[in-house]
């Protein structure tokens, strides 16, 4: 408690962290304000840029709001009818909260990785091929599901049975699927929703090994429970936490930086604490 | 292990030899014993009734299985010989245009209820009605249909008969087609809205294939009750000895197997009731049939 009373208040009084000016380019720029489920306020005031071919890592504690701002950058809290965001999240200048913006064409543009592994029923081919057959490509889709499988280095594994069910897999395997499924389409983000936290430690090393070669093509942007995870692929962290102080359980970014800055000298004493394991 | 055996025993053991070895006429064990005897003496007697009555079939019924028998037309009062071919194409036609009616509207109504708005007023009220119909006595379907369709075509007629067997059928298809549905797990939605797909393509796409080895049991198992019925059809199809002729013959009277069981079981004549006790076999291997096809594809799993 006494780490909430050592943050330097604002003229609100409430803390709003300072904002982390990244030196290459941006892919999203995301402003939360405020966001809502129903009459629940869940996040508040953060600022988190995502720079293009870079893993971004959203730390902090359980309930702290990390997931809800992921998934609101590609609009998946759409599907839950009492959300509500105000601000804007500006994907290459454009703000995907505007009214005009189809939800449905965001999420082609800034894919997702899940939690728990979610291949569909039917074969690994065919999961591979859904998001290529969805956008009506016109080429060959022998060629692209080779692709996505390399890059999500499930092939060797998976070649000679690309008939059988995605559901066969072990769960490390349906995660990586899961990856190439997503990677298929090329989209130019790609959100991980503490994707190893289902694996065992070997298929963790597995994917993030996999997240380091997928920066060079994409912008990654990972939520994770683990901060070793964090330290190991994020090029730049934010750490989010609650603010409990009201009765409520709000989440709000505290910090944001290059990932060593945050980890090796964060600058607020709450962040402190948390990356040295004194809370979680 | 050893060692917390004997601190555990410690005291005891030294007094009396343990007694581990089971007793036949220990209180407990004994309670046990009958207790599981008496669950397998039921089992056995809730089978007794199908299996006794497909024993009956096979031997009263069986001797008259043949091409003949299962193509030709019903003998007329003093006639030796005939078959129940006309029965069997109309129970069939008649299941074919149940089946028509009542697979789209129920599955189409089951993703309204398990997808679209489930929770809705509308889908509340559906709901609780298709449950209600699962226990509607099956003869005020025909009564509902006589006095729909058959006064006003003026005819007993196929037609009439499939549309009663669908407002049976519709009930079964609906709630079973939302079970399999909702089955479906949130996050494999979640990754199809995820790749960007729309509410219908999601459903299209992803909910509907998952859910179909589940939604093609419960169909199956409607059609499996639709071809047994013959209270509805009393009032809506009645009978007859000839052969449905073409499209217009859907709009005249027409035979079924259940129909012609309770027409020739009730004759004084002998070739008449063997025919009876055939067409129950058939109906019964009909029935059967579409359990098991129902049990083998409910089972298979992408």
């Amino acid at each position: 408690m006494s780490a909430v009373l050592a943050i330097d208040p604002t003229e609100t009084g409430e803390f709003i962290a300072e904002p982390y000016q990244p030196e290459g380019a941006t892919v999203i720029d995301c402003n939360v304000e405020r966001i809502f489920y129903g009459d629940f306020l869940a996040v508040r005031d953060s600022t988190v840029p995502v720079e293009k071919n870079k893993i971004t890592a959203f730390i902090g504690p359980s309930g702290c709001g990390k997931s809800t701002v992921l998934r609101s950058l590609n609009r998946m809290n759409d599907l839950i009818p009492v959300f509500r965001f105000q601000g804007r999240v500006d994907y290459h200048g454009q703000d995907i909260y505007a009214k005009d913006v189809d939800p449905v064409v965001v999420r082609r543009y800034i894919g997702m990785v899940f939690q728990q592994p979610n291949p569909f029923s039917m074969s690994i081919y065919d999961n591979v091929a859904f998001g290529l057959k969805l956008n009506k490509f016109k080429g060959d889709y022998d060629e692209k599901v080779q692709t996505a499988l390399e890059r999500a280095a499930l092939w060797k594994e998976v070649k000679d049975k690309l008939k059988n069910s995605g559901l066969s897999l072990s769960g490390g395997q349906q995660q990586r699927l899961c990856i190439a499924r997503a990677i298929a389409t090329e989209p130019d983000v790609l959100l991980m929703d503490e994707p190893c936290s289902a694996l065992d430690p070997i298929a963790t090393r597995q994917v993030e090994e996999l997240m380091l070669e997928l920066r060079e093509r994409f912008t990654v942007g990972l939520v994770t429970h683990n901060m070793q995870q964090a330290t190991r692929v994020g090029d730049t962290t934010a750490f989010f936490s609650v603010d409990i102080s009201k009765g409520g359980r709000t989440g709000y970014l505290v910090e944001m930086g290059p990932t060593q800055a945050v980890f090796e000298d964060p600058k607020q004493d709450l962040t402190k604490e948390y990356v040295r394991g004194e809370f979680s | 292990m050893s060692e917390q055996a004997s601190q555990a025993t410690l005291g005891r053991a030294v007094l009396t030899e343990p007694r581990l070895r089971a007793s036949v006429f220990e209180g407990r064990g004994l309670k046990s014993r009958l207790l599981t005897g008496f669950t397998w003496f039921l089992a056995a007697l809730a089978a007794l009734p199908l299996i006794s009555v497909i024993y009956m079939l096979v031997a009263k019924g069986g001797a008259r299985i043949s091409w003949e028998t299962l193509t030709a037309l019903p003998p007329a009062a003093f006639e030796f010989g005939g078959g129940i071919g006309p029965a069997i194409v109309g129970t069939l036609v008649m299941v074919l245009i149940g089946s028509l009616i009542s697979i789209p509207v129920g599955i189409l109504a089951a993703i309204y209820l398990a997808e679209v708005a489930p929770s809705s007023r509308l889908a509340q009220v559906a709901r609780f009605l298709a449950k209600v119909l699962t226990g509607f006595p099956s003869i005020l379907a025909g009564v509902f249909v006589y006095a729909v369709l058959v006064i006003s075509m003026r005819s007993y007629s196929a037609i009439a008969g499939g549309i009663s067997l669908a407002v049976l059928m519709l009930p079964t298809v609906i709630l079973t087609a939302e079970e399999a549905l909702k089955q479906v797990p949130q996050r494999m939605k979640d990754a199809a809205y995820g790749m960007g797909c729309t509410r219908a393509q999601v459903i299209g796409k992803v909910t509907l294939p998952t859910a179909t080895p589940g939604i093609i049991t419960g169909v199956l198992l409607a059609v499996a009750g639709a071809s047994g019925e013959s209270a509805p059809l009393l009032f809506t199809a009645l009978f007859s000895s000839y052969y449905i002729s073409g499209l217009e013959g859907l709009a005249e009277p027409t035979a079924s197997l259940s129909i012609l069981i309770y027409n020739f079981s009730g004759m004084p004549y002998d070739n008449q009731i063997e025919l009876a006790w055939t067409a129950s076999l058939v109906l019964v291997l009909m029935v059967l049939a579409l359990n098991i096809l129902a049990r083998v594809l409910g089972r298979r799993k992408a």
